[in-house]
Parts: C-alpha cells; sequence; structure tokens
C-alpha cells in the first residue's frame, strides 16, 4: 500500500510524452509535481473508497464478530449483553436448525460442482464450434443467470407447487393419498431447489467456459490434430489443460454460490426443513421483529469461519505461484 | 380485498410478491442498529399543534382508504390534520424495533397483547390512561385487558379484531346431513364420515409457517384451559409439561384428517379446496373469506367455534387478533395526538372503517352493528360472549421465540407426529436461552 502511494503519484504527475511541451516550468515544479488541486484529488480517489471499504467491510464485520458474543435485542445500546461463548454453545448443541443448514450449504457446493459446471463446459464447448444459431443458444442458456433470483424462485415454486404446480398436475400427483411435496417434504425439496440453481448455474459456467475457450489458441488444436489425435483426445490433453485459469475462476465462483445461497431458497419455501442454509439462519434470527442479533452474528461468524477457511488456502496457494513466477 | 394473516399482517395478493417485498424489506432492515438510518419517513420537524403524524402498516388499497376515511372525518370534526406515513405492512413490521427508536411518527399502528406490552416495557410507547378515561365505557373488559401493559396502564387502543374457527360450507353440511361438532369426540366423528364421503375433513397449508401455530392455540386452550396457555406463550410454562404433551397427543389424533402434503401448500391454495368444496372445513381467521370471491361461495360460508376437549374450559377462549394504535415515546404535538386517539376510541370511527372493510368486526361494543354481514353478525357474538379472548401465538408470545423456534418445529411435527418428544424437549431447551436473553 505504502509502495503504491508514494510512486504512482508521480507517475501519473509525469506528462504523457504526446502532449508534454518542453516548457521550462516543468523543470521548475520538480520540486512540487502535485499541485494542489492533484493532491485533493488523489486525496479523494484514494481516501473515499477507503473509508468506504473499513466502514463497510472491516468496521462491520469486526462488530459482527464482537456481537456474536453477546445478546442484543437491537433497541439502545445499552442492553448488549456480554455472553462470552453461549452464543456458540446454544448454536452447536441446541438448535436443531444449524447442523442440517451446514451440511445443505456443502451439498450445495457438491452439486453446483458435479453437475452444472461439468454441464456449462460442455455447452460451451459445442457453442465454441462456432455452429448455427450459436447466439441464440448462448441466450437462451444465459437467461436464467440475467433474471433475478427471486424471480428464479418464484418460477420454479410454481412448477413445483404441490396442487397446481406443472409436476404434480402432469403425473397426478396432486390427489390425496399420492400428494408429492416436492416444497415442504425435507427428501425432496433440497434437491428440487437444487435443480432450479443447477439451471440456472450451467448458464453461468457456460459463459465463463465460453470466454475460457476464445483464448484456446487454435494452433494447438491444429497442432495436435496434425499429431493425430481425436476430438477428445485433443480435448484432454490440450484444450482443458490450457482453461486452467478458468477452471481457478469456476472453482471460486462456485464455492461464493454455494456459501452465499439465499434468494431461491427464501422465495422457494423461505428455508423450512430439508433447506435450511446458514444465509437463511442468519437472516430469521437478525432481521425483522425477532432481532435476536447477537445470536444471529454468531451464525454469521460462523459462515466468515468456512468462507476463510476455504479463501485463505487458496490465496496463499496464488501468492505462491506468482512468487515463484 | 386485503389479505390479514393472522399475525395481523394485511399481506398481499399473492404469496409471491409477499416474500418478494419481504426480501425488499430485509434489505431495507439492513439499518438494523443504526436508527438514523431506517428512521426515514417523519420528515416534519416542526411541531404544528394542527397536525398529528401517524405511521401506518395499512398499505394496501383497501385498509388504506378506509383509514383515510376515518382521519378525514376526525379533521372535519375537529380541525387536526393527520399526516400519513405509511410503508408497505411487512417492511413496517420488520422495522418497527428501529422505528420506534429513531423519530417514529406521534401515532402509529400496532397489534394488541404481548407485541404491545414488549414495547411498552421498553419505554417506546407513552401511556395513555387519559385517552382511555374517555373512551374506557366503549370497550368491552377483555378488550380493555389486551389494552394494559405489564405496569397496568393503558398503551393502546383497538380498532377491530377478527376471530378464527373452523370454516365450513353451509351445502356441503346440508348436502351429506353433517351436523355441528360441539366435542371433541363429535369433531373426530364428523372427520372419519368425510373421509369416507370422499372429502378432505380440514384443509390446511402451512408453508408460510404461521397457520400451525393457529391450530396449536386452539388445540392447547381447549385442552389445557386459558391460564396455561397464557403461561405457556409467556414462558413460564414448560414445554414438556404433560399438559403440553397432552396437547400435541390430541393434535397427533387429528392431523391424519388434515390435508396431505400441508408444509408445501399456502393458506390461499388451502383455502381454494374450500372453495371448491373438496374440503370439509378449515381452521382460519375470517380473513378465509376473502378467497370467497364468487358472492354465491361466500354468502354459502359459515363457522363454528373450535369443539371443546375439555369440559372444564368448554368453549371459553376465542382467538381474536386485535388491530389499532399506539403513541410513541415523544409525540411532537401530543395534544391533538391524545384527541386522534379518543377520536378512534368511539363506535363512529370504527362504523367508517367497518364500512370499507368487512372481514372484520369492531373492537367497541357499542360499535352499531346493524349493517353487519350474517358472518360479522357470528363473529361479533362470538368475540364479546368470549370469557378469555387470546392474540395468536406470534403476539402472545416473544416473536424471536415464536418465529425461530416455533415455527420450523410445528412444521416439523405437522410432517412427522411420531418424533414429538425430542421435538418438545428441543423447544424447551431453545426456549430458556430465548426467554433469558431478556
Amino acid at each position: 500500500m505504502t509502495v503504491d502511494t508514494t510512486n504512482s503519484p508521480e507517475a501519473a504527475a509525469v506528462p504523457p510524452p504526446g502532449t508534454a511541451s518542453p516548457d521550462k516550468r516543468a523543470v521548475q515544479g520538480h520540486r512540487r509535481l502535485l499541485t494542489r488541486r492533484d493532491r485533493f484529488t488523489l486525496a479523494l480517489m484514494a481516501g473515499l473508497p477507503t473509508i468506504l471499504h473499513v466502514a463497510l467491510v472491516w468496521v462491520t464485520a469486526l462488530a459482527s464478530i464482537a456481537l456474536a458474543f453477546t445478546t442484543w435485542d437491537g433497541i439502545g445500546f445499552d442492553s448488549i449483553k456480554w455472553v462470552g461463548l453461549d452464543n456458540f454453545r446454544e448454536l452447536f448443541t441446541n438448535n436443531p436448525q444449524f447442523w442440517p443448514a451446514v451440511q445443505h450449504n456443502v451439498i450445495w457446493f457438491v452439486v453446483l460442482i458435479l453437475v452444472p459446471t461439468p454441464m456449462g463446459l460442455f455447452l460451451a464447448l459445442q457453442l465454441d464450434k462456432k455452429i448455427r444459431f450459436s447466439r441464440v443458444y448462448q441466450t437462451a442458456f444465459f437467461l436464467p443467470v440475467v433474471v433475478s433470483l427471486a424471480v428464479t424462485g418464484f418460477v420454479w415454486q410454481l412448477v413445483y407447487n404441490p396442487d397446481t404446480g406443472l409436476i404434480n398436475s402432469i403425473i397426478g400427483a396432486n390427489k390425496p393419498g399420492h400428494y408429492i411435496d416436492w416444497i415442504g417434504d425435507p427428501h425432496l425439496n433440497l434437491w428440487a431447489v437444487l435443480i432450479a440453481a443447477s439451471w440456472r448455474h450451467t448458464g453461468y459456467m457456460m459463459i465463463l467456459y465460453l470466454a475460457g475457450l476464445k483464448s484456446v489458441d487454435p494452433a494447438l488444436r491444429e497442432a495436435s490434430a496434425l499429431d493425430g489425435a481425436n476430438e477428445w483426445q485433443t480435448f484432454r490433453n490440450v484444450v482443458f489443460p490450457t482453461l486452467r485459469p478458468t477452471n481457478t475462476v469456476v472453482l471460486v465462483v462456485t464455492i461464493i454460490e454455494a456459501l452465499r445461497a439465499f434468494d431461491l431458497v427464501f422465495v422457494f419455501n423461505k428455508g423450512a426443513q430439508g433447506t435450511e442454509l446458514l444465509s437463511i439462519l442468519v437472516t430469521n434470527n437478525i432481521i425483522g421483529e425477532s432481532s435476536r442479533i447477537g445470536y444471529g452474528s454468531a451464525i454469521a461468524v460462523v459462515l466468515l469461519v468456512i468462507s476463510l477457511a476455504v479463501i485463505i488456502p487458496y490465496l496463499i496457494a496464488t501468492f505462491r505461484k506468482e512468487r515463484r513466477a | 380485498m386485503q389479505h390479514l394473516s393472522p399475525s395481523g399482517r394485511l399481506s398481499l395478493p399473492s404469496p409471491s410478491r409477499r416474500t418478494l417485498l419481504r426480501g425488499i424489506g430485509g434489505a431495507a432492515a439492513l439499518g438494523v442498529g443504526m436508527p438514523l438510518l431506517s428512521a426515514c419517513g417523519s420528515s416534519g420537524t416542526a411541531a404544528d399543534p394542527k397536525t398529528v403524524t401517524l405511521g401506518s402498516n395499512a398499505s394496501d388499497a383497501v385498509p388504506k382508504k378506509a383509514f383515510a376515511e376515518i382521519y378525514a372525518a376526525f379533521k372535519k370534526q375537529s380541525g387536526i390534520t393527520v399526516d400519513v406515513n405509511t410503508k408497505d405492512h411487512n417492511t413496517f413490521q420488520e422495522q418497527i424495533n428501529s422505528y420506534l427508536q429513531g423519530t417514529p411518527d406521534d401515532v402509529f399502528n400496532w397489534f394488541a397483547g404481548y407485541r404491545m406490552q414488549f414495547f411498552a416495557a421498553k419505554k417506546l410507547a407513552t401511556p395513555i390512561d387519559d385517552v382511555w378515561q374517555k373512551i374506557g365505557g366503549n370497550f368491552p373488559d377483555a378488550m380493555k385487558a389486551l389494552s394494559k401493559g405489564e405496569d397496568g396502564k393503558y398503551y393502546f387502543v383497538p380498532l377491530y379484531t377478527y376471530p378464527w374457527a373452523l370454516f365450513y360450507r353451509k351445502s356441503v353440511f346440508q348436502q351429506h346431513g353433517y351436523t355441528v361438532p360441539t366435542t371433541w369426540d363429535q369433531l373426530i366423528a364428523l372427520c372419519k364420515q368425510m373421509k369416507k364421503d370422499g372429502l378432505v375433513p380440514i384443509a390446511f397449508g402451512d408453508k408460510d409457517a404461521w397457520p400451525a401455530l393457529g391450530t396449536f392455540d386452539q388445540i392447547n386452550f381447549r385442552t389445557n384451559g386459558y391460564d396455561f396457555h397464557v403461561e405457556l406463550m409467556a414462558g413460564k410454562a414448560s414445554w414438556t409439561d404433560a399438559k403440553v404433551r397432552k396437547t400435541f397427543d390430541h393434535w397427533a389424533e387429528l392431523l391424519p384428517y388434515h390435508q396431505d402434503g400441508a408444509v408445501g401448500r399456502t393458506w390461499q391454495d388451502a383455502a381454494q379446496t374450500l372453495v371448491s368444496k373438496k374440503a370439509g372445513m378449515y381452521l382460519l381467521g375470517t380473513f378465509v373469506a376473502q378467497q370467497f370471491v364468487n358472492k354465491a361461495d361466500a354468502d354459502d360460508l359459515d363457522f363454528f367455534a373450535f369443539p371443546e376437549i375439555d369440559p372444564a374450559y368448554g368453549q371459553d377462549t376465542v382467538e381474536a387478533p386485535t388491530d389499532g394504535f399506539m403513541l410513541s415515546k415523544a409525540p411532537k404535538s401530543k395534544a391533538s395526538a391524545v384527541k386522534l386517539l379518543e377520536y378512534l376510541g368511539t363506535p363512529e370511527a370504527e362504523a367508517i372503517y367497518l364500512k370499507a372493510d368487512p372481514s372484520v368486526v369492531a373492537a367497541s361494543s357499542k360499535a352499531d352493528t346493524s349493517a353487519y354481514s350474517e358472518l360479522q353478525k357470528k363473529a361479533y357474538a362470538m368475540i364479546s360472549g368470549a370469557k378469555h379472548l387470546t392474540q395468536f401465538m406470534d403476539r402472545d408470545s416473544r416473536p424471536d421465540f415464536t418465529s425461530t423456534v416455533m415455527q420450523p418445529a410445528l412444521q416439523k411435527f405437522v410432517r412427522d407426529p411420531k418424533g414429538v418428544d425430542s421435538l418438545l424437549t428441543s423447544i424447551e431447551r431453545q426456549k430458556k436461552t430465548i426467554f433469558a436473553s431478556g
């Protein structure tokens, strides 16, 4: 950070060669490269984002960590009471929704990696072959990503509605005694909602891979074709390895998607039994009249720790690689 | 048509919009703990003695218009303008904590009972004993009790109320020769007969998680009486008590006669099975009538009180959520606000409201009942004849307890009634923590 701030202003203050006039003032002004206005602009450009970042990211994150060790109903700061590890003890031992929620977040990640990601890669490979109407297909597959997740949740909820929904109406499972409760049954609802999530995630992955495939040097393919490799061999030994940077992005994006999964389920069934997620537990405890802010913060801290446990090893690996390079 | 959910939400036409807005409300409520941020709305700082500001949650067209008519009549009578600040119903409810801590309006919409007492105890409302000296004669004792805080002072002016009961269609009962059950055994016998006749005995949808709270309330105060119910709601009685177990045993006996797949069904969809005559009965508040759009269907709708379970308690308790008004902690023009509250407690104000919104009945015993529909008359008789009134579980108990513990627990019970013992132990453990947190 410090290196940056001292160097870049000077670099920026050096007039671009094209417009620079061989004026004497430039030499005289060497002592004060930065005018008042420059310094003001710089302070604004560096200061404002810093303030916002600190206030919105660090202060709030640290505040929730601190609040996780208290109970607070959100009314007046004097009602904050220090309770030590009680919230966590309660969470780990007494909350019947907590462990299922952790489990569902993990399932969410595993499913997203195993189903829509290869599916997206497959679609990207097909579209990369410049088949006819490829723009149309691209748009169609990508559309679910553009639509707000809340809308996606609503649409799928109509599909799964036990009485009037598309599926039950077609297979006749909306009569007494034959109900298939896609939304309420905890053995079904997570999978039902994961189908909706995968439907969307496939499009997302397709676009990422499509961008990645564009950067694969055609000469590589040509070379492997000349060497007599068939399509599958080319993909496995030539194309896929060059997609490495894309794969990293895909992995990170999918982890983030799995941890922040919320809106789809919230609209679908508000996280009823079978679809509990950490993010929904946080919301249910903090927002609204319930205002168990300390307890909700404790859940948020668990979510933070999980995110860090995933992100830190990734960052370490990346930095190590960069240093080696 | 407005949608009154039992927790008093004048909710939106479809579950979808409702949940969507809830999400938006959630985003807006990120300012929790930052009272200044969320205390938007009441902008007028100048205390004009001829203006009262009022925070309203009546965001739907019907109640909004009905309230506007009341305020217009009030202005004509007193010359005081009511400056209404309407917010989306769910948003209002979710932001209530920070709203009341910031710069709230002078008067605001709220619910009777525990939820009102909670804010009174937190000193976020002003006692209005002076108002009640004038309007006290207009209300029955049960309403008076509902309007008092834990300290015995009045904090609330009730406007309207509506009962929970078992709804049915007269034509269906006539066709099959059913009679209205008054005891538990008759109810079970009727359910069996309905099942034989190819009907769903009791329509049920618990996707929104609150309807099951209503079923529990009915069975519990019929089984164990009002006093125990109140103790249980207040966190004093134990959920592992044999009495609670008895309530759940009764419920488990009735559950097979409820509609399948309830946890995935909204109350609106469940009501539709009653509309289409596929279901025999439905336990809900009178707002179920909103689903009977067709006039012929609506006229066919009738209800009866939940049958007696223990003769010691009979049918003496009625669940009747009540909505009304409160005075905020530091009203800017208190004298005018008091006048407004006095007016709101009169039969005239109630008559204006009921004319526009016929799905509820007046809280006052002096209101004009001549214009009531059959259903309203019956509801009114039921409420005024009640020995005890309850509000609904999420108004009679701590909202954090009902929303984070009871709603998921009862959904679980409805789906799988077998694991009731471990469920009750879990409820009791969580209850202890929540009620201990002050």
